[in-house]
């Protein structure tokens, strides 16, 4: 066991974890924040995308010691019922979702991918690596590939985001 | 998951000294491989080493020109600096066709070096693999062998290295930095750290028990149109069946290595001599001693097509 402080959502929390907890299971399990949701726990399907330190990442495949004071987002903690994420908004008026279980992974993803593509990270279907990035169809869904939805709502998804994306362009 | 002790280490000596002291301790950085094996049980260390703290994320200039890039550098960062993506094209197109963002995020770039097969059989823990345990045998061998390796394979195995990264490093001839148990340092040419799987495929790079990868070291750009193409089942987010890191000079000459096709990334400089006689030249030396099953035999002609397209670009 290991004794830990975890700043989640702008909240310190003080966690005694075995060594073995997840990041994932940190946040289910002991800080009762469900939204962040476990589908394959392997890194393949997306669903437990979190931010830390403004990059997403899989929190199932990484170790709740080893986040010792950085600072985790997790749909919680981008918006409210009452005061939504813009992300979180467009989903509603998309229907980006039909059952919903990948959808908190979907929207942290996208908040990130927006800033990726606002610091000008280059992807596999950029064309020219030294060019300013444009936020294309192509793009979005090349950089959304580690987000998988089995109810296959991915068009409406790239929908939400491209209205969000070109509102904040 | 095995019960695990875990210390944060605060230099590379003493990481290095650290994982010899303390029996099956493992080096532990994006983690994204070996959390993953460790949840299935192929991976059971007793203790961890986090070695995020060490200060090895920074890519620097060398004093002849080229980039020495820290083991902890993240691959999105690799895959998105400046003069990476200048000089090093192949390398930023490895990178970006690996993985997803978010394990790009995380990834780091010695883990990406050593990271493990994906051969199912090896994931598989009710099946024998001789990488997993040794000495019980090859399920791929006979096996479903699509993905599996046509060259430099082994009666004891037949799994492909799995990085896309690597296969660029090896076309840019980068030199690999180590620290050792005892203090000492060494480099180890990218042709050396991978190891054929022979009769001990559990043995995959020529590093010594404890031995820690500090950086990656890249010679100063050698120019040319530089590609990196990638066949696979999904246009995303899957490993290669083929891949082909190209660097092609106005003259003609060039290098080439492949991946999907070996253990190690597969690059052969004599068959380079070749490459303004076109892609079936050079394939044809690359694959000499190819001994495909009938489930891979596609890759070498879908090698030689893909690497064909590459020059078809290149020389466009």
């Amino acid at each position: 066991m290991t004794t830990i402080s975890l700043d989640v959502n702008a909240e310190t929390h003080q966690l005694e974890l075995d060594n073995r907890t997840t990041l994932l299971d940190a946040l289910r399990e002991h800080l009762h924040l469900t939204g962040t949701k476990k589908g394959c726990d392997h890194g393949q399907c997306g669903a437990c995308t979190v931010i830390v330190d403004g990059r997403r990442i899989n929190s199932c495949l990484t170790l709740a010691v080893m986040h010792q004071g950085d600072e985790i987002t997790t749909i919680e903690g981008l918006g409210t019922p009452d005061g939504l994420h813009p992300l979180q908004a467009a989903f509603v008026e998309h229907d980006g979702y039909q059952c919903g279980y990948c959808t908190p992974g979907q929207i942290c993803s996208a908040v990130a991918v927006l800033a990726e593509v606002k610091a000008g990270i280059p992807s596999h279907v950029t064309a020219d690596l030294n060019a300013p990035v444009r936020l294309t169809n192509a793009e979005l869904r090349e950089r959304m590939s580690g987000n998988i939805c089995r109810c296959g709502a991915y068009s409406n998804i790239a929908e939400a985001i491209s209205e969000v994306a070109g509102r904040s362009a | 998951m095995r019960s695990f002790s875990y210390e944060r280490a605060t230099s590379p000596g003493d990481a290095a000294a650290a994982a010899v002291g303390i029996a099956n301790a493992k080096f532990i950085a994006g983690g994204t491989n070996l959390l993953d094996l460790m949840k299935l049980e192929i991976e059971t260390p007793a203790h961890l080493i986090d070695v995020n703290d060490l200060a090895l994320d920074r890519i620097d200039e060398t004093a002849d020109g080229g980039l020495r890039i820290g083991a902890l550098v993240r691959n999105t960062d690799l895959a998105a600096d400046r003069r990476v993506r200048r000089g090093y094209g192949v390398l930023s197109r490895a990178l970006l066709a690996g993985a997803s963002g978010q394990l790009r995020n995380k990834a780091t770039t010695a883990g990406n070096l050593l990271q493990r097969t994906r051969c199912p059989y090896f994931y598989d823990t009710n099946l024998p693999c001789n990488k997993r345990t040794p000495g019980s045998g090859c399920a791929a061998i006979g096996g479903f062998s699509r993905q599996h390796a046509v060259v430099g394979a082994s009666d004891a195995c037949i799994a492909t290295h799995p990085s896309d990264m690597a296969v660029a490093m090896r076309a840019l001839d980068a030199v690999v930095e180590t620290v050792r148990p005892d203090g000492t340092t060494r480099n180890i040419p990218i042709a050396e750290l991978h190891r054929l799987p022979d009769d001990s495929p559990e043995i995959e790079t020529a590093l010594q028990p404890g031995e820690l990868i500090t950086s990656v070291t890249l010679p100063k750009p050698i120019g040319g149109t530089q590609a990196y193409r990638k066949v696979r089942d999904r246009a995303s987010y899957a490993f290669a069946l083929v891949s082909v890191a190209a660097i092609v000079q106005p003259d003609g000459s060039g290098r080439v290595a492949l991946g999907g096709v070996a253990h190690k990334p597969w690059r052969i400089e004599a068959a380079e001599a070749e490459l303004p006689d076109g892609a079936k030249a050079v394939t044809a030396r690359l694959f000499a001693d190819a001994k495909p099953t009938r489930d891979n035999a596609y890759k070498l002609p879908l090698a030689e097509r893909t690497l064909t397209a590459v020059l078809r670009e290149a020389r466009a």
